[in-house]
């Protein structure tokens, strides 16, 4: 990660500026739905780069295996059940973060450093820094951040970070087989989403279209959604943002005003004390002023 | 008026005494952890506190603590906090009151109106605080609550704190401006003088052999 740190752009909690000597490209994952078979190579591929392993569970009448993300798990296949113009549907979701533009959980979280933004888009979680406190979750849009009941830390995926720092696609761009996954510079992946919606309005898909947020300023993990028109039949909220509420509670303004009015009341006891002294109970015989 | 202004009186039990400098410690501890967690500009306090995990796991169980210590507390200096006419009438001369001008706010009881406020709000912030903090409390609570209630919670929750940290602020404040009481607060006695200037009737009640917690 050291040279890595050249690329950090923005982290969380932190007073200090990030280094601004160069930037990197912005990159992007695509994800065309319409490709997808399920085969969940992206599932082990993420399991195996990551040395992840999640628990073994149990069949509970869905496709969907694990049942949720978790530590163990930062992408997973999700075989959403939806019955289209009479027929039974899997509408699947390829679930995990979307590394936002303007991330939720980077602007919650109070831990200096423990979530990070890259130049190219990735936001990363440094679980050294993490301090479980879990606000990354309740600013998240998308529901990603899973704590660990392990060692109260935060996962999620890391867009392979660590590949991608050096060249590579995620793993789970690599094991795609059928190119349902993509990876490059953003604008290429925008590019080639618009010849895919091309391709699937051809194919009668009228309402196909392309999901990147603008409401998190856009992210670094881009969908092509057949029933573009109907995010939601995915689990994908229609319109993301980080919202006023986190936005007011984790600004600037709110933290300049909270160190306004500490200093102010300080100072209007040392100014009232100056001025007007100690109230004190009058020497004996003057007992008749009463307050 | 019976007995010399020099005599000691009893104003705080022992028990008050403690549970007082108990809730005392514990706030300064969630203040100052909160102020870690509030702005980047505070997180240096953290190392100073247990580091940053530590801190933050001690901080709910220091609300929690708070809580059972507060208000058993609290429900003793009910009796002596209800809100009386002639508390309206100290409220209106609050500023002549702070320019030492002695206004006159009729007959003082046990407490005048400006520590009836501090109490009545202290019982409502730690509330307010407590409900929203369970609301954020990992890793046991905050998971049953969806994002967007989590985020009302962490907004009111940081509000209330500094309203609170006013409050303790002005009361502090009270403390050392009002010679007395600082005293009072720690040995639990002020005298026969003190009490008559600051509380003259609860100071009959006391001489009147109704002896007062």
């Amino acid at each position: 990660m050291a040279l890595m740190s050249l690329d950090v752009v923005n982290q969380s909690a932190s007073t200090s500026t990030t280094p601004q000597a160069r930037r990197t490209l912005e990159v992007a994952k695509l994800i065309d739905i319409s490709r997808c078979i399920g085969c969940k190579a992206c599932q082990s591929a993420c399991m195996e780069w990551n040395d992840l392993r999640d628990v073994v569970g149990v069949q509970e009448g869905f496709y969907t295996s694990p049942p949720d993300l978790s530590d163990q798990s930062w992408t997973l296949m999700r075989f959403n059940e939806q019955v289209i113009d009479g027929r039974l549907q899997w509408l699947i979701l390829k679930d995990g973060c979307l590394h936002c533009q303007d991330p939720g959980c980077l602007k919650a979280c109070p831990a200096p450093g423990a979530v990070i933004q890259h130049s190219n888009g990735i936001v990363d979680f440094q679980e050294t820094n993490c301090i479980g406190c879990g606000y990354c979750i309740a600013g998240c849009p998308f529901h990603i951040p899973r704590l660990s009941g392990k060692d109260s830390k935060v996962y999620k995926c890391t867009l392979c970070s660590d590949r991608v720092g050096v060249g590579l696609e995620p793993a789970c761009v690599k094991a795609c087989p059928t190119q349902a996954l993509g990876f490059g510079s953003k604008d290429d992946m925008l590019f080639q989403a618009e010849h895919r919606l091309d391709d699937l309005r051809e194919r009668g898909f009228a309402k196909a279209a392309v999901y990147d947020p603008k409401g998190v300023g856009g992210t670094h993990v881009v969908l092509v959604l057949p029933h573009g028109d109907r995010p939601e039949a995915y689990g994908l909220p229609a319109n993301p943002r980080v919202g006023p509420l986190l936005t007011v509670w984790r600004s600037g303004l709110a933290r300049a005003a909270g160190v306004v009015t500490m200093v102010a009341v300080l100072a209007a006891g040392i100014l009232h004390y100056m001025r007007r002294g100690p109230l004190e109970v009058p020497p004996e015989g003057d007992q008749g002023v009463k307050p | 008026m019976n007995g010399t202004g020099k005599e000691l009186i009893l104003r705080h039990s022992n028990g008050t005494r403690i549970a007082h400098w108990s809730v005392a410690i514990v706030f300064t501890f969630l203040f100052l952890s909160g102020l870690a967690l509030f702005s980047p500009l505070f997180f240096w306090l953290s190392s100073v506190l247990g580091g940053g995990s530590l801190m933050r796991f001690l901080h709910p169980l220091a609300g929690a603590a708070l809580v059972i210590l507060f208000y058993p507390y609290a429900a003793t200096l009910v009796g002596d906090n209800r809100w009386l006419p002639n508390d309206s009438r100290w409220v209106e001369h609050m500023g002549a009151y702070m320019r030492k001008e002695h206004p006159d706010v009729g007959e003082t009881g046990k407490y005048n109106a400006g520590e009836k406020m501090m109490f009545w709000s202290m019982v409502v912030l730690i509330g307010l605080l407590a409900a929203t903090g369970v609301l954020l409390w990992q890793p046991w609570f905050a998971p049953h609550f969806s994002a967007g209630a989590r985020r009302a919670a962490g907004l009111v929750h940081a509000v209330s704190a500094f309203i609170m940290f006013v409050g303790i602020g002005i009361h502090v404040y009270a403390a050392i401006w009002t010679k007395g009481s600082i005293d009072a607060m720690i040995r639990g006695t002020v005298t026969r003088a003190w009490a008559r200037f600051h509380h003259p009737a609860w100071e009959r009640e006391t001489t009147a052999g109704k002896d007062r917690r």
